[in-house]
């Protein structure tokens, strides 16, 4: 990138230091939920469903740190315990739709022709419905639960990494290094997957980074309506569901899963800004 | 005129995707497990009534056949009934635009509010505090999810300061104003992180921008440079991202119709999947699928009229 002459970039080092910071405190609030989730069952104060019938909507003190809820559960406990389901939601559903993705980014770009305009065709059609509508309809066909949000996330997230990997090896396969594989009489899998898509992969690991963010919002948006994870089981947006009915007696109830969710998205928006800086990649 | 040539063609693209959505649609229903009729109609529906069910929808018919009985009826606005109004999709669903669309409306403008002081602070001192402090609140602002934030919102307006109905529509237009202040602000604290981010890099990069020096050298004033020249064609590429967002946009209303208990597309849709009214969650899908499609070609109109350098 060539700056004009007038103008007002920080210093290179500064702009250094910014991007390991912002690395650092990104993967730091990623690995320590990872950590709260790894080992919940010995950090958790107490049993995440266990209901004490004396301890109903009590707020926040040294014995509850977060208050306890309607059926006298322990909110901190379950804000932890969620920590186990919300990872998984964010890691599930972008690992599937990236795997779905990439493959078939790779194969239409590489093959090109009616292959590559086939794919193309349903990618806008899956994008001409907003994302959540699609996602409700076929929840709606498999019926609610955590096993048909990940269906429907894999049914429907893939389009993203299709486009991008497809953009990149429709670049990738015309330089010197391609044909030069290809005039060496490689497989075409071989090319494709040994050749051309590793150098592919370097955006579409930024674009985890924000996906994570949305998949996430998503997961907790439909275990919200009701639709994906169930109660009892603790998960952030169950939990928020849960609380608004008390939200006028008990506001702990519903504040501390939203602000688990709103650190955890964080933690991964910072990390997917300071992977695009570090990889020179702009979305 | 010949830059708007495209708005003749355009249309033409959309044929695929107009089927392709229609297949995805018509896919989706028969997916769902049982007799096809009893699920148009419901579990307690008479025999006289599936037997007509069954010539319309020509569901004794190959698979294809029934796609094109299935188009056909939809050519004509015949969305199937919904079994838990009784009424007809088409009718029921137009009962419920009117709220969505003051709430997407209400939401854009409340967005762009936010959006452009903030976005105008950061760019005109960047590097500085206030533009770090923008920078780290619009990153941390993508992740705020909306059914929290708008029980948030309930909680200090509506509850602490009393100033706004906790939930609901209302009745007259102003009554229906205060209702949708929550749910649209709810909406755009949201949209407002993506856009500030994308308005900030246009404002530094027309503060560097020929237009701006060429203002400049003629002794405007920086204020006016600014307001003048460098946020109107920062604006510009915003109409494209709003319409690249729509998507998530209209997701977003249908959790916050839930939140607020406006009686919207979204809630109807969301009701819908509970009471298993599955014409209503078909029909509720098409439409939101086909504004989309025509909100898009909207907006590339609307840039293509902003901009007289940009061609289609």
């Amino acid at each position: 990138m060539t700056a004009p002459a007038l103008s007002r970039r920080a210093p290179r080092w500064r702009a250094f230091l910014r991007r390991r910071t912002m690395l650092v405190a990104g993967l730091a609030i990623l690995a320590s939920f990872v950590l709260l989730a790894l080992l919940a069952p010995w950090v958790a104060p107490s049993d995440p469903i266990f209901q004490d019938t004396t301890a109903k909507l009590l707020p926040p003190s040294l014995a509850h740190p977060m208050g306890t809820d309607n059926f006298g559960r322990d909110v901190l406990a379950r804000v932890i315990w969620g920590a186990r389901i919300d990872l998984q939601i964010a890691v599930i559903g972008v690992v599937f739709p990236f795997l779905i993705g990439t493959g078939v980014g790779t194969v239409a770009g590489f093959f090109g022709g009616w292959v590559d305009a086939l794919f193309m065709r349903i990618i806008d059609v899956v994008l001409a419905f907003p994302f959540l509508v699609l996602m409700l309809s076929i929840i709606t066909i498999l019926g609610p639960g955590l096993g048909s949000f990940y269906i429907a996330m894999a049914l429907v997230g893939w389009v993203s990494y299709a486009r991008l990997i497809r953009a990149q090896i429709l670049v990738l396969k015309t330089q010197d290094f391609a044909v030069a594989a290809q005039s060496l009489g490689f497989s075409r899998a071989r090319i494709m997957f040994r050749h051309l898509l590793p150098n592919a992969l370097a955006g579409s690991l930024v674009f985890v980074m924000s996906d994570a963010v949305l998949v996430l919002l998503n997961g907790a948006a439909i275990s919200y309506l009701g639709l994906g994870v169930q109660p009892p089981l603790a998960e952030w947006g169950v939990m928020v569901a849960e609380a608004q009915g008390f939200i006028t007696q008990a506001w702990w109830i519903t504040l501390f899963p939203g602000l688990a969710i709103v650190t955890l998205a964080f933690g991964f928006s910072l990390t997917g800004d300071a992977l695009a800086d570090l990889l020179g990649v702009h979305e | 005129m010949h830059r708007y040539r495209f708005i003749l063609f355009r249309p033409l693209q959309f044929i695929p995707v107009l089927f392709g959505i229609s297949i995805i649609t018509f896919v989706l229903v028969r997916l769902i497990p049982g007799d096809p009729a009893r699920i148009l109609l419901g579990t307690r529906a008479t025999p006289t009534a599936i037997a007509k069910i069954r010539a319309q929808y020509g569901l004794d018919d190959p698979m294809w056949m029934q796609y094109l009985y299935f188009l056909k009826n939809l050519a004509a606005g015949e969305m199937g009934k919904s079994t838990l109004y009784k009424i007809d999709v088409l009718r029921l669903i137009a009962t419920r635009i009117e709220p969505t669309l003051a709430l997407v409306v209400m939401g854009v403008v409340l967005a762009l509010l936010i959006a452009v002081p903030f976005a105008a602070l950061s760019a005109r001192r960047q590097g500085g505090l206030a533009d770090h402090g923008v920078r780290l609140v619009s990153t941390a602002g993508i992740g705020f999810p909306s059914f929290w934030l708008g029980a948030m919102l309930i909680l200090l307006f509506s509850i602490r300061l009393d100033w706004l109905p906790v939930s609901g529509y209302g009745e007259t237009p102003v009554d229906k104003l205060q209702h949708l202040i929550l749910p649209g602000l709810t909406i755009a604290l949201s949209l407002s992180a993506v856009l500030t981010r994308s308005l900030r890099a246009g404002m530094i990069a027309g503060l560097s921008s020929d237009v701006a020096t060429a203002a400049r050298a003629r002794g405007m004033p920086e204020n006016t440079v600014f307001w003048r020249h460098v946020v109107p064609n920062a604006l510009v590429p915003t109409v494209n991202l709003l319409a690249v967002n729509i998507g998530w946009l209209i997701g977003g209303t249908v959790v916050v119709e839930s939140v607020f208990a406006v009686p919207g597309l979204g809630q109807l849709m969301v009701r819908g999947i509970f009471s298993r009214d599955y014409m209503v969650v078909q029909g509720v899908a098409l439409t939101f699928a086909v504004a989309t499609v025509l909100i898009n070609f909207a907006a590339d109109i609307i840039t293509v009229a902003l901009d007289p350098r940009i061609k289609l």
